[in-house]
């Protein structure tokens, strides 16, 4: 008797344990880390690609299918941005891969704003949110997005307008889907570091997901925010 | 003894067991290298780009000439673990665990064909002291913060940055934290190096879980005579580098970039470029 009153009790402190309390009623009143701030991007990898538009052609580590590297070759940024598409590289499958600064604030108590200066773009992380209805196709897409225990954020963006993984046209399709990652780390001398992995599906033109992972320096303010309109070039 | 303390005990080691098993991630397995990053350089010698090199890493670095690879005492001596999230290949990750009570005393990453095996120690075990021996591996410590495997590498010996000559010294250290999200491992490495680098380098790596098993170590490595006959290493004078320009004339990328200054890291540098 002794033993199973023990079980019952194990039992149930190991379920209270894995499930601690009813979800919050809110998004931000249950964050399960901080990201709001101002981060800059810190361009360790991928350099060539990321400070400097690459040329034509040069569209190495991306696993692009027959079909990707057909519509890369093609990459012609003057028509881009006769056609009004020079933000096409500002997506949300490759913005957080941009030199860029980005502001995170809550815009409101279930919705996550990510602003780049860069291409001056914004991303919406939608919480407690239905998935997307079909609608408009957008540079940023819809975002749906959720805490996951213990202290990531994970974000799922569809209805993108078809852009570019790279600046030189490696091109995704708007039935890509782009799943990521927010993590945050301590780094010496106190500062913060956010890493962002980022997982892009798209069969159209990729032979399988194209995996990046970028990382931000937190800044103590936005004086080096810079607002720079989208360039194809 | 009381059934209230019976109980105590097994709800405190129940309590124990399921913050260990709902904080920590499985580690060891097959990960496989998602190369989508590109983070070895191109091959050309002087590709320094997204390294904070300092001075003295810099003048080190351009001294470098390939050609020391083909000395017979410098063929095996592989890289130090800081290749490990830039390297071409996968992880092999596998664990030793207590037999009696069941806890992981170390993880280990196989070794590559030119990289040697790392074992993260997380019984506690402290580093050893500064004088002790230093090795290609280094020493390496873990523990787990939440769901995030931390782990700390000292005592290597100094080698590269990165293959294309960016030095590191006996005094750097690499920090990784280890996320998994799916079917996803990201690495973030954070190396420190007081004598080469300016500021603490930052990377990440991702790499995907493999149905496939991957190897535990490469082949072995075996010296023979590759025609370098001199008696001094291979090396460039300062200012003599003859591939600095390489990466301007490839691919447009400034010479203060190729060369490693910090400023280059910044989105500012990229402002700086488009209004030249």
């Amino acid at each position: 008797m002794r033993i199973s009153l023990a079980a019952v009790l194990v039992s149930l402190s190991c379920l209270a344990a894995q499930d601690r309390g009813a979800p919050p009623a809110t998004a931000k009143g249950g964050a399960l880390t901080d990201l709001t701030g101002y981060w800059v991007a810190y361009v360790t990898e991928d350099w060539r690609f990321r400070m400097i538009t690459p040329r034509k052609g040069d569209f190495q580590a991306v696993p692009m299918n027959e079909e990707g590297r057909r519509v890369a070759n093609a990459w012609d940024p003057a028509a881009d941005e006769a056609a009004g598409n020079q933000c096409k590289a500002y997506g949300a499958a490759a913005i957080m891969r941009q030199a860029a600064r980005f502001h995170i604030t809550w815009q409101d108590e279930n919705t996550l704003r990510v602003e780049s200066d860069a291409g001056m773009q914004a991303r919406l992380f939608h919480f407690n949110s239905a998935p997307a209805a079909p609608g408009e196709r957008t540079w940023q897409g819809y975002s749906n997005a959720q805490w996951e225990r213990p202290s990531s954020l994970k974000v799922t963006t569809t209805n993108l307008r078809a852009g570019y993984l790279r600046k030189n046209g490696v091109p995704y399709s708007e039935s890509a889907i782009v799943t990521e990652y927010f993590d945050k780390a301590p780094a010496p001398g106190g500062a913060e570091v956010l890493l962002v992995t980022s997982i892009v599906d798209d069969p159209k033109y990729l032979a399988q997901q194209f995996i990046v992972s970028s990382q931000f320096k937190k800044e103590a303010e936005g004086s080096k925010w810079d607002p720079t309109p989208c360039s194809a070039k | 003894m009381g059934s209230n303390t019976v109980l105590g005990k097994v709800m405190l080691l129940c309590v124990l067991g399921c913050q260990t098993a709902a904080a920590q991630f499985e580690l060891t397995g097959s990960w496989a290298a998602r190369n989508h990053e590109f983070l070895t350089g191109d091959g050309l010698p002087v590709d320094f780009t997204g390294i904070p090199l300092n001075e003295e890493g810099r003048t080190r670095a351009l001294s470098y000439s390939e050609s020391q690879l083909s000395m017979v005492e410098r063929q095996c001596q592989g890289w130090p673990a800081f290749y490990l999230v830039q390297g071409p290949f996968g992880l092999k990750i596998w664990s030793e665990t207590d037999p009696l009570k069941g806890n992981v005393i170390s993880y280990t990453i196989g070794a590559w064909e030119d990289r040697a095996p790392m074992i993260i120690w997380m019984d506690g075990r402290p580093h050893p002291s500064q004088y002790a021996e230093h090795t290609r591996a280094g020493f390496t410590t873990g523990l787990w913060e939440g769901n995030t495997l931390v782990t700390r590498t000292t005592h290597m010996k100094a080698g590269f940055l990165r293959k294309t000559g960016a030095p590191s010294s006996d005094e750097a250290s690499l920090t990784m934290r280890f996320y998994r999200h799916g079917d996803v491992l990201t690495i973030l490495a954070i190396i420190e190096d007081p004598i080469y680098l300016a500021e603490p380098w930052i990377l990440s790596r991702s790499f995907q879980l493999s149905a496939a098993p991957l190897s535990t170590s490469g082949p072995p490595c075996i010296t023979a005579f590759e025609a370098t006959t001199r008696e001094t290493a291979p090396h460039y004078l300062p200012e003599k580098n003859p591939f600095v320009d390489e990466m301007t004339k490839k691919y447009g990328v400034p010479r203060d970039a190729a060369i490693g200054k910090p400023e280059t890291l910044y989105p500012e540098y990229k402002k700086k470029i488009a209004a030249r």
